[in-house]
């Protein structure tokens, strides 16, 4: 199993005291499965998505990733995590506003030291061939969440998180950023955790998960 | 309304105690070291005032030239109002001994009480003097009564007391008193020789000090400057990061110049705060320095400064007109960009989405453009002022080109970085620039200072020594106190030494100005050792057979007359300049003829000052033999050694006060980069954050963070070298001609420079540690907030 997280809780510090954020979630994703998280806002998708990512450690509960339990690794153990096996697409792109289109594209894979592959080919299906000179403060917010999946797509890893990665496309480039992202998966054997709102999105992977007020409920929402 | 929307706008602050530190205490720094030095200044001039005005001589008409008490005699003889004047400082004391006739001076605050007839008798008998409290005054000195009408720093003694004091027969000048006739016979048929001069403004100290108090300004408006850096910075960022507030301010229905008026009055309330804390920090630092700018002007030209302060109202008014300008300068361009902005203008900090190529190219033209006017002011500008616009000009042109330089360098790195990281730290380095330029200016501006004044130190300690050791070539100086003695001490030195040299001077006139007139006999001791600049061939030979003079550097570049020309001496007294001779720390023009043709220009002047060449294991022995021989002044014998020493002495301390204000600047600087680094830390958490979540560790941004410093500072620090040797060149060649005649060469200094360079680099270690040590110990949760948009 790719990704195996069992009874895991979370709850953050706030003015009004502890507020629980996870209970007690558990399930796996296997290598080359796709899975869509969907949730009102305020669920924990995003703290899920941020803790299955080693950015956060659960209070309680374990979760492997290839056989590693995340929350027994030290802060080195899991930046190698995030470096080599993870690949995050963020809601909000988090480029680095730095480098230009190309080395964006590139970061990720040549932090983990990887071959980052055909930037140019990878940059033709992503519409971003014209772009690649530019910075992130020069490109539209759906042309930045492409080069946001790129960058995860060029670096290969072994399980892709994303967080409402269409919610700046249109609907048709959403559809084949999609595509493109399962198609990969399918080609290297990882595994796809998407957060979304789209039911239309969700429906497009293998499998379901809802949460509901910080708890896993199996398909779509009652 | 206002009071919602002040509550809004100031609420920033609270959020934000850094930012108001760093606002407050930049403003402080720069009003205070400003201030501080013009409290030196003002407590200076009023202390030379006080000294001018002593006796009425800053007002009265004087008589000049070569006079003795017997002149005196002649001219109160033929009915005119005069009174004596002797003033002089003894060799190894600070206070200035001024030689009054009780009976003819004019009655003010600063003439003693002697109407008791027994101080009277103990003033004439010279067993009483008169001083400020707080003078020093050496226990050989009679008994001292202290009054507070007295300038500092100065004695005042009974005219032939001064005379046996300071160890001469002459007096300086007789000043004219108000009752003077019409109808009195000519000087120049009483005393022909001798001139009348009226008064000048400003008094003598005031003029020989002007270039030192210039000097002070000089470096008081620099870390003002240094000061506002920090500032400007801080009032942007403010600004910067308040404009969504701004926005919605505008959207909510303040109208822009109501938004304006309050920002503007928020400043006002800053110029308050900052300013009166600006205030007490000048205060304090003057207060701190005066002990030590008091020695230098006394050590440098003999002027008394008292060690207190006494400052007028307008003192602290300008302390915060000062601070006012300082923020009307940093904040104008923000409120007058706020006073335009559209309601619907982008609420994205401009500071990161700034189109930098276009400013960049602006500073950078800017920049070249003040360093061609420098150039230009160099080669062609003329007097003190030139070469403090030239000044001016060099620093803002290099401050202005670094963060250009710095954005190629920067590019040129992340270019040629080969892997993923240190090609983000490159970049993101030269992202960075915009937030940190300010700091980095100030820094540079700082480190040049530092690099330009010490090189101008270095170079005048090495060439100052270079040139004590030439002037100062014998081993003993000894003084007789008339002709008589002087036969007995040639006699009794005689197979004791050898070599007696003996030097005779005289005062005259050199080109139409007061100046010095030596002889010296042709000896080795001046052939192998004076230090000349410029001369004809065979010079020696030449002066040797009562040829032509050599003239001092200052008299040669006052009158353009360099070797092979002709330089007038005098009465007639025409000679060709044989060679140029450095004289550093003499205000006057100098000529020297051989012992011969000086006796047959001036025949009266006796041979009582010698020079004396013996082995110096000898010294001290010989020495005690004079003292025990001869009944000689104070300062009658001096050993080479003693005369060297109290020489450097005076040289350290006159840059004393300059190495202070170094120190200040560049910790101005530090603290500038400080606050910029650890604001820019809280700011930039969204550019760092995805890096970490990629996967690096906290600890390996950390150490990124703390590597940009370094990198930044260290370049600053390469471009601050050749700005600061630009800058001791300018000092060196350009201000110090024009301020005290004599030219210096420069010698680098790479050890000292390195040595700079390093305590940049630890400085900006220093400044980063905190924002470094945060970001490496930031909690996860903290980080991953950036990308929790929902939870």
């Amino acid at each position: 199993m790719l990704l195996r997280t069992r009874n895991v809780d979370k709850s953050y510090e706030t003015a009004g005291g502890r507020q629980p954020v996870l209970s007690d979630v558990s399930f796996d994703l296997a290598a080359g499965e796709t899975l869509a998280l969907t949730g009102e806002s305020g669920s924990g998708k995003s703290t899920l998505l941020h803790l299955l990512a080693g950015l956060d450690t659960p209070d309680r509960g374990t979760i492997e990733v290839e056989g590693t339990d995340i929350a027994a690794q030290d802060d080195a153990g899991r930046a190698r995590l995030r470096r080599g096996t993870v690949g995050l697409i963020f809601q909000q792109f988090n480029l680095i506003p730095s480098l230009d289109v190309r080395n964006n594209l590139t970061f990720h894979a040549r932090l983990a030291g990887r071959d980052p592959g055909d930037v140019d080919a990878l940059a033709g299906r992503l519409g971003l061939s014209d772009h690649l000179r530019r910075y992130p403060e020069q490109l539209s917010g759906g042309q930045q969440q492409r080069v946001a999946i790129g960058r995860t797509l060029l670096a290969s890893p072994r399980l892709v998180l994303a967080d409402e990665p269409t919610g700046n496309l249109d609907e048709a480039t959403g559809d084949a950023m999609i595509a493109l992202m399962r198609e990969m998966v399918r080609e290297t054997g990882a595994a796809l955790l998407m957060v979304t709102h789209s039911a239309r999105l969700a429906a497009q992977l293998d499998r379901r998960l809802h949460l509901r007020a910080g708890r896993l409920a199996e398909g779509a929402p009652a | 309304m206002n009071r919602a929307a002040l509550g809004a706008l100031l609420a920033h602050w609270r959020r934000h105690p850094l930012q108001l530190l760093t606002l407050v205490v930049g403003l402080a720094l720069a009003t205070g070291l400003w201030t501080g030095v013009q409290a030196i200044n003002a407590q200076a001039r009023l202390d030379y005032a006080e000294a001018a005005a002593t006796l009425g001589q800053d007002d009265l008409p004087r008589i000049e030239g070569d006079l003795t008490l017997a002149d005196f005699a002649t001219l109160r003889r033929a009915g005119w109002p005069v009174t004596p004047v002797l003033d002089g400082t003894p060799l190894g004391m600070r206070a200035r001994v001024l030689g009054i006739d009780p009976f003819t001076a004019p009655q003010n605050g600063a003439t003693p009480d002697l109407t008791d007839t027994a101080d009277l008798t103990a003033f004439l008998d010279g067993r009483l003097v008169f001083a400020a409290e707080g003078t020093a005054v050496p226990e050989t000195l009679p008994e001292v009564r202290r009054l507070p009408d007295i300038a500092p720093g100065l004695v005042v003694a009974d005219i032939l007391a001064a005379q046996a004091i300071l160890g001469t027969e002459q007096i300086d000048r007789m000043l004219i008193l108000p009752e003077a006739r019409d109808d009195l016979p000519p000087l120049a048929d009483l005393l022909p020789g001798a001139r009348r001069v009226e008064p000048e403004a400003g008094g003598e100290i005031g003029r020989l000090t002007d270039s030192f108090h210039l000097n002070l300004t000089a470096f008081g408006l620099l870390a003002f400057a240094v000061g506002l850096f920090i500032v400007h910075a801080a009032i942007g960022l403010a600004f910067e990061q308040r404009r969504p507030l701004f926005r919605t301010l505008r959207a909510l229905g303040l109208p822009a110049s109501r938004l304006t008026l309050l920002l503007a009055a928020e400043l006002v309330a800053f110029t308050l705060i900052g300013g009166a804390l600006g205030i007490v920090l000048g205060y304090g630092m003057a207060a701190l320095l005066l002990p030590n700018v008091a020695a230098t002007l006394s050590g440098l030209y003999g002027a008394s400064v008292a060690g207190g302060l006494t400052l007028a109202p307008t003192w602290w008014l300008s302390g915060f007109a000062m601070a006012g300008i300082g923020l009307a300068v940093a904040g104008g361009q923000s409120l007058w960009q706020l006073a335009r902005l559209p309601v619907l203008a982008p609420a994205m900090p401009r500071a990161w989405a700034r189109a930098r190529l276009g400013t960049l190219y602006r500073q950078g033209v800017g920049g070249l453009v003040l360093l061609a006017a420098a150039v230009l002011v160099a080669v062609f500008g003329t007097g003190l002022v030139a070469g403090f616009v030239c000044l001016g000009a060099l620093l803002l042109g290099a401050a202005l080109l670094l963060p250009p330089i710095l954005s190629a360098v920067l590019a040129l790195g992340a270019r040629r970085a080969k892997g993923a990281l240190t090609q983000w730290l490159w970049a993101d380095t030269q992202q960075q620039l915009p937030g940190l330029s300010l700091a980095l200016m100030a820094l540079l501006l700082a480190l040049a200072a530092n690099v330009g004044v010490g090189t101008m130190v270095g170079s005048f300690r090495a060439t100052f020594t270079g040139w004590l050791d030439q002037r100062l070539a014998a081993e003993l100086y000894v003084r007789a106190t008339d002709e008589a003695q002087a036969t007995e001490l040639r006699a009794f030195l005689d197979g004791r030494v050898d070599a007696i040299l003996p030097i005779v001077g005289t005062e005259t006139s050199l080109e139409g100005a007061p100046g010095d007139l030596y002889g010296q006999p042709d000896h080795s001791t001046f052939r192998e050792n004076w230090p000349l600049l410029d001369s004809v061939p065979e010079v020696w030979d030449r002066l040797a057979t009562g040829e032509g003079a050599l003239i001092n550097e200052q008299l040669a570049r006052r009158t353009g007359n360099w070797s092979g020309a002709e330089v007038d001496l005098g009465a007639g007294e025409r000679r060709e300049v044989l060679g140029v001779y450095s004289d550093y720390g003499n205000p006057r023009g100098q000529a020297i003829l051989t012992l011969d043709a000086f006796h047959a220009a001036v025949p009266d002047v006796p041979e009582t000052r010698f020079a004396l060449r013996v082995a110096p294991a000898e010294v001290p022995a010989l020495a005690e033999a004079i003292s025990a021989r001869f009944d000689l002044p104070a300062e009658g014998l001096v050993d080479q050694a003693s005369l060297k020493g109290f020489s450097l002495d005076i040289f350290e301390q006159t840059f004393a006060v300059t190495a202070a204000l170094n120190v200040l600047t560049l910790l101005v600087a530090g603290f500038a980069l400080w606050a910029s680094l650890t604001t820019l830390g809280t700011m930039r958490l969204p550019q760092v954050a995805p890096v970490w979540a990629l996967g690096l560790t906290r600890r390996g941004l950390a150490l990124a963070d703390l590597a940009r410093a370094l990198i930044l500072a260290a370049f600053t620090a390469v471009l601050a070298i050749p700005t600061g040797v630009a800058l001791a060149w300018v000092l060196l060649a350009v201000v110090n001609v024009q301020a005290f005649g004599w030219r210096l060469p420069l010698l680098a200094d790479p050890g000292g420079w390195a040595v700079l360079s390093l305590w940049a680099v630890v400085a900006a270690a220093l400044a980063a540690a905190l924002p470094v040590w945060r970001l490496w110990r930031m909690p996860p949760a903290q980080l991953v907030q950036v990308f929790a948009h929902e939870r």
